[in-house]
């Protein structure tokens, strides 16, 4: 266990002191900033006002700029890492090499989660100290929703960088499989739909196999329960899942396809050459 | 202590290691020596279990990928590029000092030992460090631990002549315990081995024994007699810390055993300035460090 305390110590210190942690938080700091500059507080849009309507607003941006902050920075820093000949002398140190990936791995989701978990706790707090109503149950959710999805890119993040040997490939890999999963939120699924007639069913199962999809449509169910804006697909999840079964698998989904990745990419990493 | 075995290492359709068996025992300071390419650092990061290979590498027995950490822990190892670490030099010795089981005094005090300040470094980049005072950190990390194994890749290329000679006396003092010093050039590392190892195109071509003279930590006086006063000279000599005359045509000093023929190599240099050349009688180290 020391070697993974002392693994994941070092990925933290190494984040914070990294440009690119600086640019993420100001990132997310900067959105909740705007938020609030433009009174989205104040407004009222579709019956949302107050906190509730910033949440949304946060989560919809977070959910656009989160993945591909964390597939970047990931594959970057780890394929720069093992280019630039770091592996070679830090894994010259007796540490197992499931201390060195999983303490990396626990010390990456803390630097990527907690900026984007503490813009939005900072905005909740400040918005309760100007006497707005606290939103517990969604900011509770936003919060598990946003680890989750986190955690899923973390892992595919560590996945692309054990396969790949060069940063500027794993990079390349890691904009593509986010551009993929972004087309298939919608542009792909409409043509599957209209030019391939695939049944509705088929579709929709893709859609929910799309970590992305997955929290989209989990966020917009805690401010729309019967997804109305959905329209005829609401039926098929609602029928299917249920209002609380479809947030435990929107919860639990990416979490679980983030370790499975994860997974794998220790198991490349274990099995080739360190170096 | 090492048995290599039938190893081969091939990237792609490149083969860099062939077919290569070695043993290396206790009481063996080996150098490899081999041009760019001979397959001496892939050798190095076989041994300890960064590479696939076909064939065995195994350490006490111990087969070096399988049992990484293990072997690892009875080895201090010491890159030919310094890693570009970010990272202070005081996280980066409370990393290796907690991977190794030890207090970070132990590296600490080896690097005061080769004049580095700890307390002025330990809250710099180490990638922004120079090229000696990070070879220094690297060796004072190798062997605070006390490993059974030294692996030194190019270890005297940014070193001064004074850090070299700390160096030479603290192998020394390892007694028995096998060095594996890798270079490609002998003359860098001749005095410090008994055994030699070249490689070409990952063979073995010559693996020879050296006349082991003892003398790694011992210090030659010497005094060197110009035919005139020379800035180039004189700047490079003091380096050696060595002190000259009135005059600045007489330099005396002292130089370690096994640094003789880069030494030779220096004064070679300014061959048409040197009129004399002294070499006196060996003195061993003695124990208590003076």
């Amino acid at each position: 266990m020391r070697g993974f305390w002392l693994a994941t110590r070092l990925d933290i210190s190494e984040s914070l002191r990294a440009r690119w942690f600086v640019l993420y938080s100001l990132v997310f700091g900067g959105i909740i900033v705007m938020l609030f500059m433009f009174g989205l507080t104040e407004s009222r849009v579709m019956g949302f006002t107050g906190l509730t309507r910033l949440l949304v607003t946060y989560i919809q941006i977070s959910m656009a700029v989160l993945p591909i902050f964390i597939l970047i920075t990931t594959v970057r820093s780890l394929a720069g890492d093992r280019e630039a000949g770091i592996y070679e002398y830090m894994l010259s140190q007796p540490i197992s090499l499931v201390a060195w990936y999983w303490g990396r791995f626990a010390g990456r989701f803390v630097a990527v989660f907690v900026p984007v978990f503490l813009a939005m706790a900072i905005a909740v707090l400040w918005g309760a100290m100007r006497g707005a109503e606290v939103p517990v149950y969604h900011f509770l959710w936003y919060s598990a929703l946003l680890l989750s999805l986190s955690f899923c890119f973390l892992g595919i993040g560590f996945f692309i960088s054990s396969l790949t040997r060069s940063s500027d490939v794993a990079q390349s890999a890691a904009f593509f499989v986010w551009l993929i999963l972004l087309l298939f939120l919608d542009l792909i699924l409409l043509g599957l739909i209209i030019r391939a007639q695939s049944a509705p069913g088929f579709v929709i199962s893709l859609a929910l196999a799309n970590p992305l999809q997955v929290f989209r449509t989990a966020a917009m169910m805690l401010f729309d329960p019967q997804l109305i804006m959905l329209g005829p697909s609401a039926w098929l999840i609602l029928d299917n899942f249920g209002k609380a079964g479809y947030l435990a698998w929107a919860l639990f989904y990416p979490f679980v396809l983030g370790l499975v990745f994860g997974g794998l990419g220790y198991f490349v990493f274990r099995r080739g050459d360190l170096p | 202590m090492i048995t290599i075995d039938g190893v081969t290492k091939k990237f792609r359709k490149t083969t860099v290691l062939d077919n290569l068996s070695l043993d290396f025992g206790k009481g063996d300071r080996i150098a490899l020596i081999g041009s760019n390419g001979a397959g001496k650092t892939t050798l190095i990061r076989c041994i300890l279990g960064q590479y696939i290979h076909s064939g065995t590498v195994s350490v006490n027995g111990l087969e070096s990928r399988r049992n990484r950490e293990k072997i690892l822990g009875e080895i201090g190892f010491v890159p030919q590029i310094a890693p570009p670490l970010k990272m202070p030099v005081g996280e980066l010795l409370r990393f290796c000092a907690g991977t190794a089981g030890i207090g970070v005094e132990a590296i600490v005090s080896i690097c005061e030992h080769l004049e580095i300040e700890y307390d002025e470094f330990k809250k710099r980049p180490f990638n922004k460090l120079s090229g000696g005072q990070k070879q220094k950190i690297l060796i004072a990390i190798a062997m605070a631990r006390k490993p059974e194994l030294i692996i030194l890749d190019e270890p005297t290329a940014n070193l001064d002549p004074h850090a070299r000679q700390i160096l030479f006396e603290m192998l020394s003092e390892r007694g028995d315990l096998p060095v594996l010093i890798s270079s490609h050039r002998l003359e860098e590392v001749a005095g410090l081995v008994n055994r030699i190892i070249e490689l070409d195109r990952g063979r073995v071509v010559l693996d020879d024994a050296v006349e082991d003279g003892g003398e790694m930590s011992a210090r030659i006086d010497c005094r060197i007699t110009l035919a005139r006063t020379d800035d180039a000279f004189a700047n490079t000599i003091s380096g050696w810390k060595f002190s000259a005359d009135k005059n600045q045509t007489t330099w005396k000093g002292q130089v370690a055993g096994a640094d003789r023929l880069r030494f030779f190599g220096v004064l070679a240099r300014y061959s048409g300035l040197v009129d004399g050349l002294e070499m006196g009688s060996k003195q061993e180290k003695r124990g208590d460090g003076k």
